[in-house]
C-alpha cells in the first residue's frame, strides 16, 4: 500500500512537472526559480487549507465550513487590528489560530456528541459563519489603508529569499508530516476512516478523533484567515466565497480518497500546486483565466477516476463504505 | 458515513418509521404557520396577495430541482452540479439566442443541455462508479467552467418576451406559471416516489443497494435515471430563472447548490439515503421561501437569513438525534 501510494504522488508530481516542462518549451521564464516561488507562495494559503481537510477527509468526514471560517477570522482580526492598531500581529495570528480552532470544534462537537453527518453539519456552520461575519462588519469592508502597515507586512516580509507566507506554509507541511505518519493521534486518523468499526476495537474514539481533526482544521483555517486578509489587505463578507470546493478538489486531486483512510501530506500538498500552478500558467500561455474551472474541474473528475480505479484494484468499494463499516 | 447512522439505517419495522416522518412533517407544518403568523403580525404588507405571490418567487425555481435531488439522495447519491447545470443551459440558450433561436427553440436547448449534463453525470456514478459528491464537485466546475469559456465577463439579454413568460407570467390573478410548473412537479414526483414501484425501489437502494441488487433491482440504471431526472429539473429551473431575469451571466444561480442541498434535508429526507418524502421537502421549500421574503419585509438582509437557515438546519437534524440517544440511553 505504501507502495500504491508513493506511486500516485510520483504521478501527479510527474504531471505537473510535465505540466511546466510543456509551459517552459514556450516561455522559459515560467520555471525560473524566482517564478516558481512566487507560484509557490501564491498556493501557500490552499495548501495549509488542504492540509487541514485532509485530515478531516482521512476520517471520513467533510468540511466544508473551512472557506467561512476562514473568510469569518479574518474579518474578526481585520475589525480588531484596525479598532486597535497596538495590538502585536503575532497575538493576532494567535487569536486568529484559536477563534478559528473553537469554530472546528463546533463543528466537531455536533459530529461528535450529537452524531450529525458532518456534511450537514458543515453545511449548516458555513452559511451560519458567513452570516455571523455580516453581523459582525455590518456589511461593511475593511480596506487596506484601514489595517496596520505591520499586519499588511508580516506575511511579505522576505526571511531567506522566501516571503514569511511561504515559509508558513512548509512549516505547516512539515508539521503535519509529524503528526500524520509520527503520533498516535495520526495513526488513528487513518484506522477511523479505514474502518471505523475496527477502530472501536483497538480502543480509539472514533467520535473523539473526528473531533480533534474538525478542530485543527479549523485552527488552520483560522490561521489561513489572518493570511489571506492580510495577504490581499481586504476582507469583506464573501471573501474566499465557494473556495471550500477549491480546497475538497485539491485534496481529491492528491489522492486523499473522500472515503476516508487513504491519503497523505505529500499528496494534499501536490494537489494544492497543481492548483497553483494551473492558474499562475494561464495569463502565462495567453489562455483567458475564464478557463481555469473548467481545467479544474475537469482534472477532479480524471482524478477521482483514477483513484477509484487504483483503490478497486486492492478491492475497496469506495461507493458502498456503509457495508464495509458495517 | 456516521456510525450512528450505520446503526439507524436498516431493517427499521414499518409503522414506526412512518410515524416518525408523520411527525416530521407535523413539525414543518408548524415551523412554517409559525412562520406565516409571525411574517403577518410583523409586516402589514405579508398579507397581501400579490406580495405571497412574489413571495413564491423565492423558492420555486430552486424546489423544482429540490423535488429530483430528494430522490437522488434518498437512493445514497448526491449531486452538487445542480446550480452550474442552470449556468451551462442558461448560457446554452443565450448562445442559442444570438443564432436566432425563437422560444421553442430556446426551451427545448434548455431542457437538453439539462438532460445532457445528468446523463454525464450520472455516467461517471453509474458506468465509472465514482462517488458522487467527489465526481459532482467536478462537473461543478466543468459545466460553470464552460460556462465561463463561452461567456467570460459577458452577459447574453434581449430574450424575447413570449420567452420571459416562463419566468415572468401568471396563469390566473396571482398565480405565476412558476409556482403552478412548481406544484405540477411536485404533484409528479410525489407519486412517482410514494406510489409507483419505482419510488420503492428508490429506498430499497438507498437503505441497502447490495440487497436491492440481489432482489432484482437495477440499481446502476435507477441511479442513472435519477440523475438524468435531476439534469432535467436544473435545465427546467434554468428556463425559468433565464425567463425572470432576462439575462445570462456565468455566475447565474451561484451557491445554489447548497441551498437545495439544505432544503432536501430540512424536508426530512436523511443524508444517508433510505428516507424521507416530497411533502417534508415542499414544506421545507415554502418555509424557506416565507423566511426569506419575511425577512426581506422587515428590511433583514438575506445573509442574515442564511444564519437563521442554517440554525434551522442543524437543530431541525440534530434535535431528533439527540432525543433518539437520550431516549437510547435510559432505556
Amino acid at each position: 500500500m505504501a507502495k500504491l501510494l508513493k506511486s500516485r504522488e510520483l504521478l501527479l508530481a510527474a504531471v505537473i512537472v510535465l505540466l511546466l516542462t510543456a509551459i517552459a518549451w514556450r516561455f522559459p521564464g515560467f520555471v525560473r526559480p524566482r517564478n516558481l516561488a512566487n507560484v509557490f507562495n501564491d498556493t501557500s494559503i490552499l495548501i495549509i487549507l488542504a492540509l487541514g481537510q485532509m485530515m478531516v477527509i482521512l476520517t471520513r468526514c467533510i468540511d466544508l465550513s473551512m472557506a467561512a471560517n476562514l473568510a469569518l477570522t479574518g474579518m474578526a482580526v481585520a475589525m480588531l487590528n484596525a479598532a486597535m492598531p497596538g495590538i502585536p500581529v503575532p497575538l493576532l495570528i494567535a487569536l486568529g489560530v484559536l477563534l478559528g480552532a473553537a469554530l472546528g470544534a463546533f463543528n466537531g462537537v455536533l459530529v461528535w456528541k450529537v452524531e450529525i453527518p458532518p456534511i450537514v453539519v458543515t453545511l449548516g456552520t458555513l452559511t451560519i459563519f458567513r452570516g455571523i461575519i455580516f453581523l459582525m462588519s455590518g456589511g461593511a469592508w475593511i480596506n487596506a489603508h484601514q489595517m496596520s502597515a505591520a499586519f499588511k507586512a508580516f506575511p511579505r516580509a522576505p526571511l531567506l529569499g522566501l516571503p514569511v507566507l511561504s515559509w508558513i506554509a512548509l512549516i505547516m507541511i512539515a508539521l503535519m508530516a509529524v503528526v500524520i505518519t509520527r503520533t498516535p493521534l495520526g495513526r488513528a486518523f487513518y484506522a477511523v476512516g479505514g474502518n471505523p468499526t475496527a477502530a472501536v476495537y483497538t480502543g480509539i474514539d472514533v467520535g473523539r478523533t473526528r473531533f480533534l481533526a474538525f478542530t485543527f482544521a479549523g485552527a488552520l483555517a483560522g490561521l489561513s484567515g489572518y493570511l489571506w486578509v492580510s495577504r490581499y489587505a481586504v476582507a469583506y463578507v464573501d471573501i474566499a466565497g465557494g473556495f471550500e470546493l477549491d480546497i475538497i478538489a485539491a485534496c481529491v486531486i492528491g489522492g486523499i480518497s473522500i472515503a476516508g483512510g487513504i491519503g497523505s501530506v505529500g499528496g494534499a500538498v501536490l494537489g494544492a500546486l497543481f492548483f497553483g500552478v494551473v492558474k499562475n500558467a494561464l495569463p502565462v500561455i495567453n489562455i483567458s483565466p475564464f478557463w481555469q474551472l473548467a481545467i479544474s474541474g475537469s482534472a477532479i473528475i480524471l482524478a477521482v477516476a483514477f483513484n477509484a480505479r487504483a483503490e478497486r484494484k486492492k478491492g475497496r468499494l469506495i461507493l458502498r463504505n456503509r457495508e464495509a463499516a458495517a | 458515513m456516521n456510525d450512528a447512522t450505520q446503526r439507524a439505517v436498516p431493517d427499521r419495522l414499518e409503522g414506526r418509521w412512518t410515524s416518525y416522518l408523520k411527525s416530521w412533517e407535523t413539525l414543518l407544518v408548524a415551523v412554517a404557520v409559525f412562520v406565516f403568523v409571525i411574517n403577518a403580525l410583523s409586516s402589514p404588507y405579508f398579507l397581501n396577495a400579490w406580495n405571497l405571490s412574489d413571495a413564491t418567487f423565492n423558492f420555486t425555481e430552486k424546489a423544482m430541482i429540490a423535488m429530483a435531488m430528494a430522490l437522488l439522495i434518498i437512493s445514497g447519491e448526491i449531486d452538487l452540479s445542480v446550480a452550474a447545470i442552470i449556468a451551462l443551459a442558461s448560457t446554452a440558450m443565450g448562445v442559442a439566442l444570438q443564432y436566432g433561436a425563437g422560444t421553442p427553440e430556446l426551451v427545448l436547448v434548455g431542457l437538453l443541455v439539462g438532460l445532457l449534463c445528468g446523463a454525464f453525470n450520472g455516467w461517471l456514478v453509474t458506468g465509472l462508479g465514482l462517488p458522487s459528491i467527489v465526481v459532482t464537485i467536478g462537473t461543478m466546475s466543468l459545466f460553470r467552467g464552460i460556462a465561463y469559456i463561452i461567456l467570460g465577463d459577458q452577459a447574453f439579454t434581449g430574450y424575447p418576451p413570449s420567452f420571459a413568460w416562463f419566468g415572468q407570467g401568471y396563469v390566473w390573478w396571482v398565480i405565476s406559471f412558476e409556482l403552478v410548473l412548481f406544484a405540477a412537479i411536485a404533484l409528479v414526483f410525489g407519486i412517482l416516489l410514494h406510489w409507483t414501484s419505482f419510488g420503492r425501489t428508490v429506498y430499497a437502494i438507498g437503505n441497502n443497494p447490495t440487497g436491492a441488487l440481489f432482489s432484482g433491482v437495477r440499481v446502476g440504471r435507477t441511479k442513472f435515471i435519477l440523475f438524468l431526472m435531476t439534469g432535467l429539473m436544473s435545465g427546467i429551473a434554468a428556463i425559468c430563472l433565464t425567463a425572470r431575469l432576462g439575462s445570462t451571466r456565468p455566475s447565474i444561480a451561484f451557491g445554489w447548490e447548497l441551498e437545495v442541498v439544505t432544503m432536501v434535508v430540512l424536508g426530512g429526507v436523511s443524508i444517508l439515503g433510505g428516507s424521507g418524502g416530497i411533502p417534508g421537502v415542499v414544506l421545507a421549500a415554502i418555509i424557506m421561501g416565507l423566511v426569506t421574503f419575511g425577512f426581506g419585509l422587515a428590511n433583514v438582509p438575506g445573509i442574515v437569513m442564511s444564519i437563521f437557515v442554517g440554525l434551522l438546519l442543524i437543530t431541525v437534524i440534530g434535535a431528533p438525534m439527540l432525543w433518539q440517544r437520550l431516549r437510547e440511553r435510559s432505556a
